[in-house]
Formats: structure tokens, sequence, C-alpha cells
């Protein structure tokens, strides 16, 4: 009996309206909690990769191993006096982390991560997840403005200019995604990937420069490291949220790693077949979408270990001169691939 | 052909590959972090912390009061002043080292021509108020009694240098 239906059945007292909306309200639950305790984790798993990188050991000290160290971090923040700059727009000042954060987790109700666990099944999911992490661009953008301070409205401008600038690169490898799934739903698109040969039936493989443009082109949209000229801490002091403390910082900080997280199990949906087994003879679950995603996730600290940050002309040049004419072309050379129905990833 | 393998590497990613096996690399290798409280790195015998000012075995202040130390420190954090004893020996009646000016160069050390002002291996202390750090030389002559058996046997192993 799936947990659902267990649900239903032990609340199966209520009216059948309030019934359907307590039920979803569970299952948005069950998705944000997680979520939440992810994004904090992945801070201190962000410390600990990048001291680990860099020959240390990282944070220790609060609780076993350091584990208790984002629970000291928040209960730090939510401690901190909430400051409001006397020249700042009051309303857009409180409204901009909220717009951060909240597309970043509602993109979360049409990811599948499991066959049948999904919490909108809509039609249009790329599309409705295309349209959600781009309103993430502004939160900042408001921030910087309504924070009236030159830092914040140059970590404004910078971050407008590239989230727009990449958004179309982003955009073009999405459309070769549903070129070749022919489906703009996710549970779709992670069937059309499925086949006897596994991990090279996945879309990785036929879609390759648009799966790796995607994912840098993630990285560009959430303003990570190396493309992070919109916080840019050496340059601008901390960019767009500069004005901000306590917990609406904090909210800044959530919105940019439950995007992070949102990017990572997109790029397993699309390009890494979502909940399927990379093998045949091991059964598929929402265990290897997790893999997956942590994967990605673990990739972004990668990076920001790695790379030093680009200069904001190259960012602009990587995003128009590169990425926008490669994805063009791939996108033509998928469609052609699909109309002549190349084995083994179009032939049916 | 050298613009083909620029684009051959451009599309790639050879070189952002190269930096992340690299990073990949000190990933999993040993970390160097030394736990300060519990771990600590090793102390050479010439390690400089606190001053001290020593005696001899038999209880007589080493210091002639000459000045040199005075004379040769940088930071001029050492003020001293003598006069002359009962028994017609030149001795400190004052001999104060301002530590919130001294540098810890170690000349003092250098310049004493009876070992008498040294430099122990003590660092971790700390003052609460200002004139904690101003060091007295009562204060002085008690870290010596406090530290004189690790003095002695630094200046003996590394008396062939001196």
């Amino acid at each position: 009996m799936s947990p659902i239906a267990f649900l239903e059945g032990l609340l199966s007292w209520m009216p059948e309206s309030i019934l359907t909306i307590t039920i979803i309200v569970i299952k948005i639950l069950a998705i944000m909690l997680p979520l939440m305790a992810a994004v904090a984790y992945t801070t201190l798993v962000e410390r600990k990769v990048i001291g680990y990188m860099q020959l240390r050991i990282g944070p220790n000290r609060v609780g076993p191993k350091g584990l208790l160290q984002p629970i000291a971090d928040a209960l730090k923040l939510m401690c901190k006096e909430f400051i409001i700059p006397t020249g700042s727009s009051r309303f857009l000042f409180l409204l901009a982390p909220v717009l951060a954060l909240g597309p970043a987790l509602a993109a979360w109700a049409v990811i599948p991560f499991g066959s049948e666990m999904v919490l909108a099944d809509i039609n249009a999911g790329l599309l409705y997840v295309l349209a959600l992490t781009s309103l993430g661009v502004y939160g900042i953008i408001i921030a910087g403005w309504a924070s009236n301070s030159k830092y914040a409205f140059l970590g404004a401008m910078r971050s407008a200019a590239q989230i727009v600038s990449y958004e179309i690169a982003m955009g073009f490898s999405l459309v070769g995604v549903l070129v070749a799934a022919g489906s703009l739903n996710l549970g779709d698109i992670i069937e059309a990937q499925r086949g006897s040969l596994g991990i090279l039936n996945w879309f990785w493989l036929p879609l390759l420069p648009l799966f790796f443009i995607y994912f840098i082109s993630g990285v560009a949209e959430t303003n990570r490291a190396p493309f992070d000229v919109s916080e840019g801490e050496s340059e601008i002091v901390a960019g767009f949220h500069v004005e901000y403390a306590g917990m609406a910082f904090a909210l800044f900080f959530l919105a940019e790693y439950a995007n992070m997280i949102l990017i990572s199990a997109l790029t397993a949906v699309l390009f890494m077949g979502g909940w399927l087994s990379p093998v045949s003879w091991v059964p598929d679950g929402i265990h290897w979408f997790f893999a997956k995603t942590g994967f990605f996730l673990f990739l972004f600290l990668w990076f920001r270990a790695t790379f030093p940050r680009y200069r904001y002309d190259q960012i602009m040049r990587l995003g128009w001169k590169i990425f926008l004419p490669i994805t063009i072309v791939w996108v033509m050379v998928v469609a052609a691939m699909v109309v002549w129905k190349i084995p083994p990833w179009f032939s049916s | 052909m050298e613009v083909f393998l620029h684009y051959l590497k451009s599309f790639t990613l050879w070189e952002l590959f190269k930096g992340l096996s690299l990073t990949g690399r000190r990933f999993i290798d040993k970390k160097v972090t030394i736990q300060y409280p519990e771990e600590k790195t090793p102390q050479s015998p010439r390690f400089r912390g606190l001053h001290a000012l020593r005696r001899y075995p038999n209880g007589e202040e080493r210091c002639i009061a000459c000045k040199l130390c005075e004379a040769v420190c940088p930071a001029l954090a050492i003020t001293i002043e003598s006069e002359v004893r009962d028994d017609g020996t030149r001795r400190t009646s004052k001999y104060e080292i301002d530590l919130t000016k001294c540098i810890f160069c170690g000349f003092c050390e250098e310049s004493c021509p009876v070992d008498s002002i040294v430099e122990t291996r003590h660092f971790e202390y700390h003052g609460e108020k200002r004139g904690d750090l101003l060091m007295t030389k009562e204060k002085l002559l008690a870290n010596a009694e406090r530290f004189e058996e690790q003095i002695a046997a630094d200046r003996e192993s590394e008396s062939r240098y001196r």
C-alpha cells in the first residue's frame, strides 16, 4: 500500500474537498521540509568540501564532526537585528528575499522523484520550470535596487544581464531535450530515456553539448562561482545583498542553495534519466534520483573550489558568442537525429 | 594546426578538466590542519616567547644593568633604572618590558653579556588590562623561576652555536 493511499484511508473521515487539500499540503510538506534540511546541510557540505580541496578539514567544532554547524548558523542569523537602510524602499526591500526564495521552492512541484512520485504531473512541466527559474532574477534586481547602495545596484545590474543572457542558452538546451523527448512533461522526458542500454540510453550522450551547456548555464543562473560577479565579494563586497542582515540575508542564502539543488535535480531529470537505473539489472528508484542530484550538487562545490571568477565581459562573450551558436547548431543536429530515427536513442 | 589545437582544447574543456583533477586529487589527500588546543606544532629551542629575567644558581640576579638590551631594543620597549647596591655592585632598581611594544625580535637576548634577559618558549598568555602586559622586574624574575629548567636546557642544547 502506498503512503498516499494509507494517508487517504487514515483521513477518510474528512469531507472530500478538505481531504484533497490536506493531502496536497502534506505532500508539499514532505517535499519542503527535507528540501530545507538539504539546503541547510548543503552549506555545511560546501564548507567541508572546499576545505578538503584546500587541504583543510573544515568546520568540526559544533556538535560531532561539525554536524550542528548549520543549526548554529541559522540560530545566529535569527538572533541578529534586522536592519532596513534609511534610504531604501521599505516594501521592495522586504519583498526581494521572498521573491528570490519563492520560485526556487515552487519549481519543485513538477520534479518527478519516482515513477509515481510527483506533486503536480502537468504537461507543461518543462515550461513551468523554465519560467520559475527565470523569475528568481527579480528578487536579485529588486534587492539591488531597493537597497539604494551602489554596490548592491552594481551587483543587481550584473546579475540581471548575466541571467538574461544565460537564460537563452539554457532555453535552447531545453529545446533540444524537448525535441528529443517529444514532450514537455518531465515524467515523459524520463520515460523517453528508458532503454535496454541503461546509462547509454540517457539524453546526455546524444545531447552532450547541450548537457554541458545546460549545466554551465545553470551554474551561471544560480550566480555561483565562477559566474558569481553579482556577489563578487572581492570587488563589490557582497553585491546585491550587501545591505541585508539577519533572516532576510539568510533567505537569500536559502534561495541560492535551493536553486543549486533545483538545477542539479533538473540536470538529473533532463539528461541523466532521473530515477532510472544506469544498468538494466538494478531496479529503478528514487535513490537514483538522489544520487544523481547529489553528484551534480557536488560538481557545483567542486567548480567553486577550482575556478577563478570570470570577468564580466568574458561571461557575456561565453554566453552570447559561444553557447548560443552551439546550442542552435545542436538543436538542429538533434532534430535531424529524431527525423532519421538514429538508434539507439530515437529508433522508436 | 595551432588554431585547430586551440579550438580542440577549448571545446573539450581541456584546461578546466585539468584544474578539476588537481582539486579532485587534493580532495582525497591527507589534510594538514593542526587542531590547535589539542595538537601543537613542534617548537624550536630558539623560540622567542615571553621574556624572563634569570638568576644565578646561588640566587643572585644575573642582570648587571649594563643597559645593552635597552639600547638595542628597536621598539624601545625596555626601560631600565639602576643604582649601586650596599655591597658596591651595580644592579637594576627597575627593569620593565612593555609587551604591547615588544616585537619579539630577540635582540635583547642576543645582546645580553650575562644571559640574564631571555625569551622563553611560553607564548600562551594574555592580559585583561593594558597593565597586565607591562612586565615588571618582579614578573620577569617570576617567569624565570617558572621556566628555569626549560631555559637552561635550551641554552645548553644551543650552546655550540652561540
